[in-house]
């Protein structure tokens, strides 16, 4: 059975991922948008800025992570300085990492769905005295769903499932940085199996359901309707 | 609205640069005709400011809408515009109804619900309110996106081709409307097409682009007649007169019209006397004698003053003639040509050995 460390660590979790994800719709809407449009010599570089953390060992981003937020890096200084004193191994600290680890989840699939809307609804909505920021959120927004549907359940999934970089990042403090994976990482270096079969069993099943509800439910509805 | 529509553009891809300087007239339809890559879809969008020329003045209905001298652009959608697209573009994740309202919640005079029923009986699409754009045929989402355009009512409706994505039968179910529309409203339209069909069936005013520049503009019977456009010269070269019935010949099955040069004799129409209708007339259908024939089938013989000539170097003359008041093409070959000795000024019979009646 799940202890109620688990349960802290499950919950700790959702709520990581819940606002990681928030925060990289905030975020990855206006980004993606930007690079669903612009014909500028940075969209290459944002590009694989943005999809680097795909091909990267979370290790390697964890580390820079620390590296840039601790006492002697630039971001840590600043906090410091805001006398919020620094990140890592600290709650926002894990969310801030979770963001940059899973924004490529959440942005492409929302630049697929902005690319495949294209041109002409936007030139129509114009023509019918609607400003670029009403036909963002009278036209693109409910054409974009399906692309935004499967941003969230992504981002959401995605970091729900990370483990390097909150290790690196966030360490091991029960409550506020003890995520899931990290938690089954302790059980099994204690030989504690079964209760790291019921996380894991817990993961597996969420993972799964997540993974059917995209391939199944989302796919009656086209990821992106065909403008007529 | 009257006052005339001033447009110039001055724009440079490279490879394809548009250089215009236009005075339209503020009322009736001005077609813009050109085969592909002549500019006359970037000259719409420009209007539309759905593109931005760099250079460029266009002042309608007494607004400028842009002036580049003094860095004046306004952006589309604060222009009283509607625009009709080749596809009919509707959005897709609403109902016709909420397509055709779409627009109407950001003005600030919305049609009367009576004007709104009445544009939506003029396209003939009140059946189709309830609709998802997914489930229409190609003919009624352009007839949605007419009505969708006109409810803004707006003071000028641009038209980018609106039946080139049609096949004929749905092309054949739209013009009707575009016939009404142009009979009921008021509003000018500025209408992009490359058929000569549609030309000779909606054109007022006629406006003919070759690389981006005006080779022709003008009323259109004056236009047609340009003996120097590729228009003339095309093989299905024509003018078109407007005409009315006068009377019909039941026991010959003829109608008699009568027009600004004179009175022609057609097969019969159904229609009342008094009925306006556009009589097509092919250059190739047009042959030139030079005294009133006594002898002949032909029943159309009508006097004529020749105003123009150019010789295509391929055995044919295009020949233009005033009729009455009106402008006329013929297609003759050149050795015809040189052995009547046909010269400017001189005045001839022309024969028109066949016509079609548009609308």
């Amino acid at each position: 059975m799940l202890t109620s460390a688990d349960l802290d660590t499950l919950l700790l979790t959702f709520k990581v991922a819940s606002i990681a994800t928030a925060l990289m719709l905030l975020l990855g809407t206006p980004l993606a948008w930007w690079l669903a449009r612009t014909h500028s010599a940075w969209k290459g570089i944002i590009n694989a800025v943005v999809a680097m953390p795909l091909v990267l060992p979370p290790t390697v981003l964890g580390f820079y992570l620390l590296v840039l937020m601790g006492p002697a890096g630039p971001v840590g200084q600043f906090t410091n300085w805001l006398g919020l004193g620094t990140l890592p191994f600290t709650f926002p600290g894990v969310v801030i990492a979770s963001v940059l680890y899973s924004m490529p989840f959440v942005v492409q699939p929302l630049q697929a769905a902005f690319t495949t809307i294209g041109e002409q609804p936007l030139e129509a909505a114009a023509t019918l005295r609607a400003s670029p920021l009403d036909t963002f959120f009278s036209v693109v927004l409910p054409l974009a769903k399906p692309g935004f549907l499967t941003a969230t359940i992504l981002g959401f999934a995605h970091t729900v499932g990370e483990f390097g970089v909150v290790l690196m990042v966030g360490g091991n403090i029960p409550d506020k940085t003890r995520v899931v994976s990290v938690q089954i990482y302790n059980h099994v270096e204690a030989m504690e199996y079964g209760q790291a079969h019921w996380l894991a069993g817990c993961l597996l099943a969420f993972s799964f359901t997540v993974l059917l509800v995209l391939y199944t439910v989302l796919k009656t509805q086209p990821v992106t309707h065909q403008l007529k | 609205m009257t006052q005339p529509i001033t447009a110039s553009f001055k724009l440079d891809y490279g490879a394809f640069q548009l250089a215009v300087n236009l005075e339209l007239p503020g009322t009736g339809v001005t077609v813009l005709f050109g085969h592909s890559g002549s500019g006359k879809t970037t000259l719409l969008r420009c209007i539309a400011g759905l593109q931005r020329a760099p250079q460029g003045f266009l002042e309608i209905n007494g607004h400028v809408w842009q002036d580049s001298e003094h860095n004046i652009f306004l952006p589309t959608h604060k222009r009283p515009l509607g625009y009709v697209f080749q596809e009919a573009n509707l959005f897709p994740h609403l109902t016709v109804s909420a397509n055709l309202n779409f627009g109407l919640k950001r003005i600030s005079q919305p049609p009367s619900p009576m004007e709104f029923h009445h544009i939506q009986e003029l396209l003939g699409i009140s059946h189709l309110l309830k609709r998802m754009p997914d489930s229409l045929s190609g003919g009624e989402r352009q007839r949605v996106a007419i009505a969708r355009s006109l409810a803004l009512k707006p003071e000028i409706l641009l038209m980018d081709e609106p039946l080139a994505s049609l096949d004929i039968k749905r092309k054949q179910e739209i013009l009707p409307y575009l016939d009404r529309l142009h009979q009921q409203t008021r509003i000018p339209i500025i209408y992009v097409t490359h058929s000569l069909q549609e030309v000779a069936q909606l054109a007022d005013h006629l406006v003919v682009l070759e690389n981006g520049h005006v080779l022709a503009a003008g009323a259109l019977s004056d236009t047609l007649s340009c003996v120097d456009t590729p228009l003339a010269q095309d093989r299905d070269a024509s003018t078109v007169w407007k005409a009315t019935i006068i009377a019909h010949e039941a026991d010959y099955h003829l109608t008699r019209v009568t027009f600004a040069g004179g009175i022609l004799s057609l097969p019969v129409i159904d229609a009342e006397i008094g009925t306006p209708l556009r009589v097509q007339i092919y250059a190739r259908d047009v042959s030139i004698v030079l005294e009133a024939p006594v002898f002949t089938s032909i029943l159309n013989v009508l006097p004529a003053t020749i105003t123009g000539i150019v010789d295509d170097n391929r055995g044919r003359s295009i020949v233009r003639l005033l009729v009455g008041d009106q402008m006329l093409l013929a297609h003759i070959t050149s050795k015809s040509a040189q052995l009547l000795n046909i010269n400017l000024g001189m005045a001839v019979f022309v024969q028109i050995k066949g016509t079609s009646i548009i609308n």
